[in-house]
């Protein structure tokens, strides 16, 4: 059973499309990686999926139920790190779908985000404030929260990014656990060791799909190749897509 | 001691009335305050009172100094500049400092033209500096009423203004309650700063809303216990400065307004949290 159907997708913004003409199925439980250079429309594509954007055209189909229980983390999370909001605070807002605007915490909600704190390492860290945090601890507190979130589609955008290699490779054990529990991730990755250990299935993007499948038969060097000679530039004299009928 | 202290408030009905408006002030608008600080929306307080004025100075020109008239103007005018500045600010590309700029130096501009259409002086300076020591029963009850309304509204919508503050993304992925919340709480602001202008003037409205909240910050770990700091530093300044006002014979108003000023001074300077002593003499560190 597929999660999420793309259908003749494109994304964009001001009319030029970041995202062009993709089409494809992510399966139920899938490990997808998302990769890419730059520009090639890897995050558009994630907020499409999360339904942050609209589409210029085409269409995500997914489930009513999955499309209220995605989990995503941004590339670069809003956060405002001077806000005087405790960890533990900051996490059990992961709750929001259960709490809602106004519902208070249960004894078992509060233990689910002792738990989510203890599965990061961040046991201890309850009471510090958000501004007294490293970097790395910050991404786990956001994986904490994720954890929380319990969602069945789980979006991640270049997650490991400037983050220590311990810290990499326990939070890369967290989404190997969510896949075990047959959740759907999706990630933007840069790292295609990480990629090759770690994903089964890739998505090769520049603009357009280039490759989509196996992760050893989507990142071959022809493939990769091809992914480079995109252009990155939007040209604000393109003409109207054909395709876009 | 007890004379200056204490006597006042139990000889006159004016000095018990006068603080009880202080308490209900600082109880609405200090936690409102909190959340305009930890929003970067500080100025904006100051912003509105301004805008608020044309309002209250319509009302003033059609009926003179009556409360209701005044109320419903100043309400309406800065209800007028919040919501059009905040739709503008959600729904363009300006952010909400520029476009409220904007809009309340309009207001400011209306305002004054309408007061000098009518007025003596007496009035026009109770209109910039309020009437602390002569608030009389309904206006009491409107204060207290806009307290009321404040305390409600924040506790139904503590948790999206927080989140709205802290990670705007995050909300915006959970629930589509962030705009609205903000439009309530740009309501809330316009609420209590026509609460201050009756009881300090369109000059100081903002002084018992932003200043306990800029003291807080130096003292209070997390959101809630800034609000409450920052309610008891208004009602401290609002003790202190009727004091100040009783015994030097000093304007009430400012008096109150530079209590809380002291207050934030102090804070500046030893606030565990960022103050300028323990951040630059610091105490000896521990070993973990």
């Amino acid at each position: 059973m597929s999660a999420v159907t793309i259908r003749d997708l494109t994304l964009g913004y001001d009319r030029h499309p970041a995202v062009h003409h993709l089409d494809g199925r992510i399966e139920e439980g899938a490990m997808l990686a998302v990769v890419g250079p730059n520009g090639a429309g890897k995050s558009t594509l994630l907020k499409g999926l999360a339904g942050a954007i609209s589409p210029l055209s085409g269409a995500v189909e997914m489930t009513r139920s999955d499309r209220h229980a995605i989990a995503y983390l941004p590339q670069a999370a809003e956060i405002d790190r001077t806000f005087p909001i405790t960890v533990f605070e900051l996490v059990a807002m992961g709750m929001w779908r259960r709490t809602g605007l106004f519902g208070g915490l249960s004894r078992a909600d509060r233990q689910a985000v002792d738990q989510a704190l203890a599965a990061v390492g961040l046991t201890g860290f309850e009471a510090r404030t958000i501004g007294t945090l490293s970097g790395g601890q910050l991404q786990r507190m956001l994986f904490a929260r994720l954890l929380v979130q319990d969602a069945r589609l789980i979006l991640l955008d270049e997650p490991f990014t400037a983050i220590d290699a311990k810290t990499c490779a326990d939070l890369l054990d967290l989404v190997r656990r969510w896949n075990a529990e047959k959740r759907t991730v999706v990630a933007v990755l840069h790292d295609m060791e990480t990629v090759r250990q770690a994903f089964p299935q890739s998505l090769l993007l520049a603009r357009r799909a280039i490759a989509w499948g196996p992760t050893d038969e989507v990142l071959t060097p022809e493939n990769l190749l091809a992914a480079r000679r995109m252009t990155e530039a939007f040209d604000d004299h393109a003409g109207i897509c054909a395709e876009a009928a | 001691m007890y004379d200056a202290l204490i006597g006042p408030f139990v000889e006159f009905e004016f000095m018990r009335r006068a603080l009880v408006g202080a308490i209900a002030l600082s109880l609405g608008g200090a936690p409102v305050g909190v959340f305009l600080m930890l929003r970067r929306m500080s100025l904006m307080g100051d912003a509105m009172a301004h805008a608020i004025l044309p309002g209250a100075a319509a009302g003033y020109l059609l009926f003179g100094l009556a409360l209701v008239p005044m109320t419903v103007g100043g309400i309406a005018a800065g209800f007028a500049v919040a919501l059009t500045a905040g739709l503008v600010a959600r729904f363009t590309m300006l952010k909400e400092d520029a476009s409220l700029a904007a809009f309340y130096l309009i207001s400011l501009a209306l305002g004054v033209i309408i007061v000098s259409m009518r007025g003596s002086n007496v009035d026009l300076f109770r209109v910039l500096f309020g009437s602390v020591l002569a608030l009389d029963d309904p206006t009491l009850i409107l204060l207290a009423a806009i307290t009321t309304v404040t305390l409600v509204a924040l506790a139904l919508l503590w948790r999206p203004l927080v989140l709205d503050s802290v990670d705007p993304g995050f909300l915006r992925s959970v629930s589509r309650s962030g705009a609205p919340s903000h439009l309530v709480f740009l309501g809330l602001v316009v609420l209590n700063l026509v609460a201050g202008f009756h009881a300090l003037g369109t000059l100081l409205a903002v002084g018992l809303m932003m200043l306990p909240a800029i003291a807080a910050r130096f003292w209070g770990r997390d959101v809630t216990a800034l609000a409450a700091i920052a309610v008891g530093f208004g009602i401290a300044s609002g003790y202190a400065g009727l004091v100040l006002s009783y015994n030097m014979e000093t304007p009430s108003g400012p008096s109150i307004v530079l209590m809380a000023g002291v207050i934030y001074l102090v804070s500046l300077v030893f606030g565990p949290r960022g103050g300028l002593v323990p951040t630059y003499w610091p105490a000896r560190h521990r070993e973990a």
